[in-house]
């Protein structure tokens, strides 16, 4: 019997029983015999060398396991990018970073584990650190992009600096990770984490082991938001170098302090315009300058400065473009993956540009919008023609049909005001990066007459296995209950590539689609099952990357958003409140219309946390505040009502025309508040977060 | 000591200062309580004393000697979702799932208030229990949805 397709039906959540009921595991809800606690010793300077380590011979250690560099098997390398991030950092050896693991500790109870900490002596030898982007320790990339050429151009110029802070991503549920030896020097990670097979490789590395005996399972996990990107390879090798020296299970669960104050944050920057316009609004040229704070190690630095500078000149269309992007090292914690990676930070200051133009000119911003936006046929600053599904003036009709009037405040002390902005965000890897992962997949229908998807795609909350469940009911045509997912388990499932760049329903769905057509044409040509197959992505032609001069393709295709910000602005205390948010997003397809606008309204609200109430204050190299007492994230009443209007806007290569949304919503809130902040008072702000300080200082100076 | 859990009548032997959140998880096997932050800004480990809405990572077990203590595994009756458990699947107010538990707890008390409940008397139940994947717009839904 042939189902209705589930497709674009808002079914329920694959594990959603599990989730309300308490019965679905995270890491630390795991029972493991014989487990021992593990624990991170940190570095307490910000440069420096380590000179010695010393345990104090009056505490009894036989009870402890101590794990330090020379107990490393393979390459003493957190393995991603650049590989200049140790495992832990070695006596002799530099320390870039406050928080830099430098050795490791278990023990059967927590108590002995905690005492063991305090006796463990560092001795370093201090160097000055450095924390500003000018005299930074070194480059980690640069990038420069260049459409037409901006010197030939003369008209108005406006040029204004723009600056963004660190964001926490703030998983609820802290990293961690439980390592179980096994028989034939195999190691079992069981983890909180986004990408099984970023793991896999690090641990490869690392302990030197081989494909077979690293093993990376992930357990339930709460929350990513690219947190769990890269950081989980760290705290898997801890565990494992622990596991394998205590010769028994070790379980290592961040506490939430350590988690704010030794993991990765969204990197800070300073982000100059100069643009140059015609007295009729007529768009010249943009050039634009990109500074980024890589912390002291790569992480995926380069990547993110690669979003940053593809999407720094906006959804418009301009004939001379300059982008000239730099990411550099300071003596502060490393920053890495953050949902958005990169592109909130330059389209931010991408769209307050626009108001200021607007200003500058006398026109209306949304006017301004209108004249300037990528529109089909048109090329963006890498020289991308776009050819299909570009929706920036569908989301922008759309939102400003959808906003009510703002009505006044009836507080006198109250400002009110309104903002908009218009971005488009890149779905899937950057350039070549889908052709050269190649992420695959497995797909098989078995004798039972059920059917199995492997991949290693995870569920942080987004709804992956529901979706890959309903693309593959959908091709059989058959009921939802027939198919099922295979553990994501490196030891039985492909590598489908990381679960990030907004890649997953759009890339990886589309692989679970074809493999799912496929298995149903051999069963109706009268095939026996068990049948299984894998699929793997292919580059269509038609896309082409120069990564030299980065021209070219940027993305496969890009997704829209228009949000309307409404804020009150209380002119006693300078709190900056969002009220109303409306956003449009062309998701080319929403295949699950419930959870699409969950990642729209859930990455939108971070995003208002991170323009309004997300301040990370550094001191010396460290957070001050890496509490949650102090580091505050919006509540159920900070948060604004939240729209959102799904405009449907098909790509031809997406699963029934879906596009990757899930950073697109971190984009678009926090330049509308601020353009809203600068309607209510009159006053504009050209950094985030707006903070109270920061908005009553900006209203004075006036 | 003894207390009650989701119940059912537990008698326990151990130091009374141990946190409830410990006790619940590591030595009763209820994990459906998270713990999030351990200093009680998050409301992942929320449970129900008596019917009020406590984190049980604030209270030592010493302090529920007689009570009556619920957690998400006490929501549900055998495999018969709540209504509340029911209405956070269909309107997609889990997401991530980890601030789930607790959120459903304290969304369950608000429920039981007598007056009918309007959107910011949910916002305001809530403000305790943070959760960085939904925005609350699902969950508030959800939960307005329940109201009698």
């Amino acid at each position: 019997m042939v189902s209705r397709s589930p497709i674009g039906q808002s079914v329920p959540r694959r594990e959603g029983v599990a989730k309300v009921t308490g019965a679905a595991k995270y890491t630390d809800d795991l029972v493991i015999v014989g487990a021992w606690y593990g624990k991170t010793v940190r570095s307490t300077i910000a440069a420096g060398r380590l000179r010695a380590i010393s345990l104090d011979p009056a505490f009894d250690w036989s009870r402890v396991v101590v794990v330090t560099a020379a107990d490393i098997p393979g390459e003493n390398v957190v393995h991603l990018i650049r590989d200049d991030q140790p495992v832990l950092a070695r006596v002799g050896g530099d320390i870039r970073h406050k928080e830099e693991p430098i050795l490791l500790l278990a023990a059967p109870e927590r108590g002995t584990l905690e005492a063991a900490a305090r006796h463990v002596r560092m001795e370093y030898e201090p160097s000055t650190p450095v924390y500003d982007l000018d005299g930074a320790l070194e480059v980690y990339s640069t990038i420069q992009i260049t459409k037409g050429d901006v010197d030939s151009v003369q008209g108005e110029v406006i040029e204004r600096t723009f600056k963004v802070g660190l964001q926490e991503q703030l998983y609820i549920e802290p990293q961690g990770a439980i390592a179980i030896p096994e028989p034939g020097g195999a190691i079992r990670i069981i983890g909180s984490l986004q990408c099984p097979y970023y793991v896999h490789r690090a641990l490869k590395r690392a302990l030197k082991l081989s494909d077979a005996q690293a093993i990376v399972v992930q357990a339930e996990t709460g929350g990513g938001f690219g947190g769990k990107e890269e950081y989980p390879s760290m705290v898997a090798i801890h565990a494992a170098l622990l596991a394998r020296k205590a010769g028994r299970p070790v379980r290592l669960i961040y506490d939430r302090h350590e988690d704010l104050a030794a993991t990765t944050k969204r990197h800070p920057g300073v982000i100059t315009h100069r643009t140059t316009v015609k007295k009729d609004g007529t768009l010249l040229a943009q050039d634009i300058e990109i500074v980024l704070d890589g912390g002291g190690y790569c992480t995926l630095t380069p990547v993110v400065l690669s979003r940053a500078a593809i999407h720094a000149a906006g959804a418009y269309s301009c004939p001379n473009v300059r982008i000239r992007a730099r990411a550099v090292a300071t003596n502060t914690p490393p920053n890495g993956a953050f949902r958005g990676f990169g592109a909130p930070q330059s389209l931010f200051a991408a769209e307050l540009m626009v108001e200021h133009a607007a200003g500058r000119l006398g026109m209306s911003s949304v006017d301004l919008r209108r004249k300037w936006m990528l529109r089909l046929g048109d090329t963006t600053a890498t020289g991308q023609k776009l050819t299909e599904s570009v929706g920036s003036e569908l989301v922008l009709d759309a939102a400003l049909k959808a906003a009510a009037t703002v009505q006044p405040s009836n507080r006198p002390t109250v400002r009110r005001g309104r903002g908009l902005s218009l971005v488009f965000h890149g779905s899937g890897f950057t350039g070549s990066g889908e052709k050269k992962l190649q992420g695959t997949i497995g797909f098989e229908a078995l004798a039972d007459g059920t059917f199995r998807i492997l991949t290693a795609s995870t569920e942080i909350g987004q709804g992956t296995k529901t979706i890959f469940c309903q693309l593959a009911a959908d091709a059989l045509g058959v009921s939802l209950d027939r198919v099922t997912l295979a553990p994501q388990d490196t030891s039985l499932v492909p590598d489908s590539g990381p679960t990030v760049a907004s890649r997953t329903a759009m890339i990886v769905g589309r692989l679970v689609q074809d493999a799912a057509a496929e298995v149903q044409q051999r069963l109706a040509r009268g095939e026996q099952p068990p049948i299984a197959i894998q699929k793997s992505y292919i580059q269509p032609d038609s896309l082409s990357w120069d990564e030299t001069n980065y021209r070219g393709d940027a993305y496969p295709i890009y997704a829209w958003a228009c949000t309307i910000a409404d804020v009150d602005v209380d002119m006693i205390t300078g709190e900056v409140r969002v009220t109303d948010l409306v956003t449009a997003v062309d998701c080319g397809k929403a295949l699950h219309p419930v959870m699409a606008e969950g990642q729209i309204e859930g990455g939108s609200l971070q995003a208002v946390g991170w323009a309004t109430i997300e301040e990370i204050k550094m001191k010396d190299g460290a957070y001050q505040n890496d509490r949650l007492a102090t580091y505050l994230i919006p509540t159920a009443l900070d948060a604004p009502r939240i729209r959102t209007i799904l405009v449907e806007n098909p790509y031809s290569r997406g699963p029934f025309g879906a596009k990757g949304i899930g950073e697109l919503p971190m984009d678009g809130p926090a330049p509308a508040i601020l353009a809203a902040l600068h309607d209510a008072t009159g006053v504009w702000l050209d950094e985030i977060p707006a903070t109270p300080e920061k908005v009553l200082a900006a209203c004075a100076s006036r | 000591m003894r207390f009650t859990l989701n119940g059912r009548s537990v008698t326990y032997e151990a130091s009374g200062a141990r946190r409830l959140l410990d006790v619940l998880r590591e030595d009763l096997g209820a994990t459906g309580t998270k713990e999030g932050c351990g200093e009680g800004e998050c409301g992942a480990c929320s449970v129900l004393i008596n019917g009020e809405v406590v984190d049980s990572c604030l209270v030592a077990v010493g302090q529920v000697e007689g009570c009556e203590v619920v957690t998400v595994e006490g929501l549900a009756e055998g495999t018969e979702l709540s209504a509340l458990q029911q209405a956070f699947i269909n309107y997609g107010a889990a997401q991530c799932g980890i601030c789930t538990p607790g959120m459903l707890l304290a969304a369950h008390v608000l429920l039981q208030r007598p007056d009918r409940l309007s959107a910011d008397d949910v916002r305001e139940g809530l403000a305790g229990n943070l959760c960085r994947c939904t925005g609350y717009t699902k969950i508030i839904e959800a939960v307005l949805s329940c109201r009698t």
